[in-house]
């Protein structure tokens, strides 16, 4: 079955060449694209049946050589994360494609030239998680950032330039750092086999003996990539303005999926390759974790934009999901991992139903818009139930997840868990209050009832009649999440079983046990 | 009378191993050559008789090295002409880079479709400004002489890479500089920057040579000796003293990191880059880089290797300048073609860094990795003072980059093929000019210069914002009214670039091959 990794990474490839070719024709573009996407989503149903929890540690393994000069070569594989990481992707691009069909796009770009950098977009981050060499994993991570930044920079909002070139800087500084440390575990593979190689297994062996100074420095490089994808306070600030300027489904992309390569990367490298490092270093991630769910609650609390909310929101996110990964247990480590997972369904779901929002309104800013519940009761309850489940209400699938990374934290890091559990109280505060001021009371704002609501406004008085309630395709677009996030909520089992052999095969790595059962022991 | 005739008997010829040094007698008989037919040959005959010998004769060389290098040839290379001319692999490999190199840039400056009559001004001697001046701007011939100044410039840079001994090297930097100096004052347009570039390029190259002419008596002083090998063993152990042998190699190599255009030593290098024609440009920017760091690698390899610990932080400091002016003064600049002077800056850097790469136990990882780093570099920059030549307006090349804007919407395919330039610059994966970064910085860790592998890839981040302003700016900006077009570029500049373009994505995809090939052999010493 090792065809089909290699299918996930090259149809959309074959997708983006051939979408390439129809920029003239904006509808075929759109079906063409749309029906790679719903290849790649079968792929991955597949890839998923193909994987066996209870097998080895990298599946479905599949590579050849690139430059033997230094070891280095194309070889993929997946684990249980990768897995789940990958089918998410793989069901979010459909429907971002779904959702975007009747998006504007800027004055002189087309959709074939959108879709396409957007399909390239999905074929690199499948091979960033399922990339098992370390050195091919640093190229897809910094080549992840081209097409992303075509994508907001052609396609974005006003200050879009402001916020791809911010986008790539970021990255790429974290990247290059990041380099210097893989060269430095290469350096050091060199000197103990004689032969140098980038093989993830073979570093892993290596590195992970090295003296603890040696294991902190390579750490950092690491750290720092990681921390800015994911991305943790303070190395935050390039995804509110990435999220704000970009169209909406790139929006999905970024928040849903890209950011996860940072949270992923930290589970795949970090932790296995410098068990002492991330050990000795774990309180400074943790205390810039807590940080991240606070201060990203609270900012997100204040936004006035829509889709700087949406950033603030992930950022607090991945401050839980961060504190999973450090601290060291299983329940935490699969919290953690399903978090991943499930932040990308639903905070992509809030995403998309706010697209809708501001397709209709022609506006981000929540102060145009009010009493939407009125005109599009439907378009309403779905806003609450992706920001019920983005608060992780009992019975959606970010519950579980939350649940698991806060128990799961608590006997090893119980100050930390403690501070953590303030953002769940604040989530309900921002998602509810986001919810009363777009949808609740008289129909207002200038996005809806136009310019006689406010001075200076630009509105449009025959607004009022033109906005409508969800539309089939867009009922089509969100029916699969709504599904997903309920059943994931009350039967979390397939998810689970997937990902908790390869925590605990991390955790191994690392070489820690878990408090809990050692108190059962007792 | 008796006397003489003794000694005269006592000097015997040398022998020349004609085999090895046939690629430099092709280009320099050629050169020679193409100076006759300029003399001997009617004016509307030459141009199309000095292209096709320039050509042939750049095929001849790299056939004849071809022939050598696959022959059975002695593995640490061979010295020649008593001593003077060291062909090892290194030299054969520096060779091989300069004449294809060579080839693309002679394919940029025998263009005469997108400039009519070519970038080169009909007749230099006339004053710029001058009514004879504004009637020859309207004429589209070219002075011809180009033809041979770059083949013994050529010349001059392959004996420089392959010199054994101090005296040798010296000449072939006055060989190699003299043409250049010429070539920077014939541009058609802007008549007076290109001539001060010219004069500019002139005085501060005189006091680079100055200063090498000077470091080589004091070592001299030093070793008896100006030859690499022989300062090496007086640097091994004696008493002789320190102060002559670090002052010459102070001078030496201040001579050296001049021609390298590497910061501090840079100050000639925007305005050259800007005023010589972009032709010429391109081969210096090219050509001369791979000739003054072939040699930077052989004298620090050769001669001064055991002595590593006493100058190797001299350089370490002289890199870190060279990126963070490089990186630096590139974000502030507003000319295509001085941003990417300054961005040879910070390369030159980089580069620096890899040939102060020699591990204590004496290997030098950094040798390989610098050679595949120079011909990536090479072929990326002609390819892309090849696309700047071809954006105009009607006062000639539009180098300003506020005119760049919305260069996408008017040419997607040249945009395209510019961006994918930059970002091999900048060192993206899947480029050459990342495997070169990465080989560098891995030799550099090797030798144990992490810090400044460091400080290197946050200058690399640093330039990275240029490069991207410029695609912001091709992209996402939208076009001014009165914006330049883009030529459609003849057979020659299309060659070219497409050249360069190809390469740096192969060599980003399979770098395999030249890895390997860079990495067969040592300086011989």
């Amino acid at each position: 079955m090792t065809w089909v990794l290699i299918a996930l990474l090259v149809v959309p490839l074959v997708g983006a060449l051939v979408v390439a070719f129809l920029r003239k024709d904006d509808k075929k573009a759109k079906l063409v694209a749309l029906a790679f996407s719903l290849v790649e989503l079968v792929l991955a149903v597949l890839l998923w049946a193909a994987y066996d929890p209870d097998g080895d540690r990298i599946q479905l393994a599949a590579g050849v050589d690139w430059i033997p000069a230094f070891g280095v070569r194309l070889q993929f594989g997946i684990d249980g994360i990768a897995l789940v990481m990958i089918a998410v992707i793989a069901l979010l691009i459909p429907l971002v494609i779904g959702a975007g069909w009747t998006e504007k796009l800027p004055a002189g770009r087309s959709q074939g030239g959108y879709l396409s950098l957007i399909l390239i977009q999905e074929a690199v981050t499948v091979a960033v998680f399922a990339a098992t060499d370390v050195f091919l994993f640093y190229v897809l991570f910094e080549v992840m950032l081209i097409p992303m930044y075509f994508l907001i920079g052609g396609y974005g909002g006003a200050r879009r330039q402001y916020a791809a070139v911010k986008f790539f800087l970021y990255s790429f500084l974290g990247g290059l750092i990041m380099l210097a440390s893989a060269i430095g575990a290469y350096a050091m593979a060199s000197d103990e086999l004689g032969k140098g190689t980038f093989d993830w297994a073979t570093l892993v062996k290596v590195v992970s003996d090295a003296d603890s100074t040696t294991q902190t420095w390579l750490f950092l490089g690491f750290f720092l990539a990681f921390a800015i994808k994911a991305p943790l306070v303070p190395f935050h600030t390039w995804l509110p303005d990435a999220a704000a300027e970009a169209p909406i489904g790139v929006t999905v992309i970024v928040v849903g999926i890209l950011d996860k390569v940072g949270t992923f990367g930290m589970l795949r490298y970090l932790l296995p390759m410098f068990p002492e490092a991330s050990k000795n270093l774990a309180p400074l991630v943790l205390v810039l974790a807590v940080a991240g769910v606070l201060y990203g609650s609270l900012l997100a609390t204040g936004q006035r934009d829509m889709k700087r909310f949406l950033a603030y929101v992930s950022i607090a996110h991945f401050g839980f999901i961060a504190l999973g990964i450090f601290s060291f247990t299983s329940q935490a480590g699969v919290g953690s991992v399903s978090y991943m997972l499930n932040h990308s369904i639903s905070t992509g779901m809030l995403i998309l139903v706010v697209g809708m929002v501001i397709a209709r309104g022609g506006s981000s800013l929540i102060a145009d818009y009010g009493g939407m519940s009125k005109v599009a009761p439907l378009l309403a309850g779905m806003l609450l139930l992706s920001g019920l489940t983005t608060l992780s209400l009992p019975g959606t699938n970010s519950f579980v997840s939350e649940f698991l990374v806060l128990i799961g934290s608590f006997p090893t890091q119980p100050v930390f868990t403690i501070i953590a559990t303030v953002g769940m109280v604040l989530a309900a505060l921002y998602v509810l209050w986001l919810y009363q001021r777009i949808m609740t009371g008289p129909l207002r704002g200038d996005a809806l009832v136009g310019a006689a609501a406010g001075p200076g406004a630009v509105g449009d008085p025959e607004k009022k009649t033109t906005i409508g309630d969800l539309n089939k395709r867009e009922i089509a677009v969100l029916a699969p999440l709504v599904v997903i996030v309920l059943a994931l909520g009350f039967y979390p089992q397939p998810v689970l079983d997937v990902i908790t052999p390869t925590v605990g095969a991390t955790l191994t790595e690392v070489g820690v046990t878990d408090p809990v059962t050692v108190q059962e022991g007792k | 009378m008796n006397l003489l005739v003794a000694q005269a008997q006592t000097i015997e010829a040398p022998e020349i191993d004609y085999g090895a040094i046939a690629p430099l007698l092709i280009v320099l008989g050629a050169a020679c050559v193409s100076v006759l037919l300029e003399a001997l040959l009617p004016k509307h005959q030459r141009w199309a008789v000095q292209l096709v010998l320039t050509l042939v004769t750049l095929v001849g060389a790299v056939g004849a090295l071809i022939v050598y290098a696959t022959s059975e040839r002695p593995e640490q290379g061979v010295a020649t002409l008593a001593g003077a001319i060291a062909v090892d692999s290194p030299a054969l490999f520096l060779w091989a880079t300069l004449l294809v190199l060579g080839f693309g840039s002679v394919l940029l400056i025998a263009d005469r479709s997108v400039e009519p009559g070519g970038a080169f001004v009909a007749q230099a001697a006339i004053r710029p400004g001058t009514v004879q001046d504004r009637a020859q701007a309207t004429k589209t011939g070219m002075q011809t002489e180009v033809f041979p100044l770059t083949l013994f410039a050529l010349g001059g840079m392959m004996t420089f890479v392959a010199s054994n001994d101090l005296l040798t090297m010296f000449i072939a930097l006055e060989v190699l500089s003299l043409p250049l100096y010429l070539l920077c004052g014939l541009a058609r347009r802007r008549r007076l920057l290109s001539q001060e570039a010219a004069v500019k390029y002139f005085l501060l190259g005189a006091f680079a040579s100055a200063f090498f002419l000077y470091g080589v008596a004091l070592l001299y002083g030093y070793a008896g000796s100006v030859k690499l090998s022989a300062i090496a063993t007086a640097a091994g152990g004696t008493d002789r003293s320190d102060t002559l042998l670090f002052a010459g190699f102070g001078l030496l190599v201040v001579g050296l990191l001049f021609k390298a255009a590497v910061g501090p030593f840079h100050a000639w290098t925007p305005d050259v880059y800007q005023g010589a024609p972009t032709p010429v440009t391109a081969f210096m920017a090219a050509c001369t880089k791979v000739a003054a760091f072939g040699g930077i690698l052989r004298v620090l390899t050769v001669a001064f290797e055991n002595t590593q610990w006493e100058w190797r932080g001299v350089l370490y400091g002289v890199a870190v300048v060279s990126m963070v002016i490089g990186a630096i003064l590139g974000l502030t600049q507003t000319d295509v073609k001085r941003m990417i002077a300054y961005s040879s800056v910070a390369h030159a850097g980089f580069l620096l860094i890899g040939s102060i790469a020699l591990t204590p136990e004496g290997d030098a990882p950094g040798v390989s990795a610098t050679m595949f780093y120079l011909l990536a570099y090479g072929f990326t920059t002609i390819a892309a003072f090849g696309i700047v030549s071809l954006v105009r307006n009607s006062d000639g090349e539009a180098t300003h980059l506020s005119q760049w804007a919305g260069l996408a919407k008017r040419s997607p395919i040249v945009a395209a093929v510019f961006t994918f330039l930059l970002l091999a610059l900048a060192g993206i994966p899947l480029t050459s000019g990342f495997i070169g970064k990465f080989v560098v910085f891995s030799a550099a860790i090797e030798a144990g210069l992490t810090p400044l592998v460091v400080i290197a890839l946050v200058a690399s981040a640093v330039a990275a914002f240029f490069y991207l302003r410029v695609i912001v700016l091709m992209y996402f900006s939208d076009p001014a009214p009165d914006g330049p077009t883009v030529t459609v570029p003849g057979a020659f500049t299309t060659i070219a670039i497409t050249l360069g373009a190809v390469v740096t994505l192969v060599l980003g995809l399979w770098p395999t091959f030249v890895l390997d090939w860079a990495g067969t052999g040592s300086f011989l010493s």
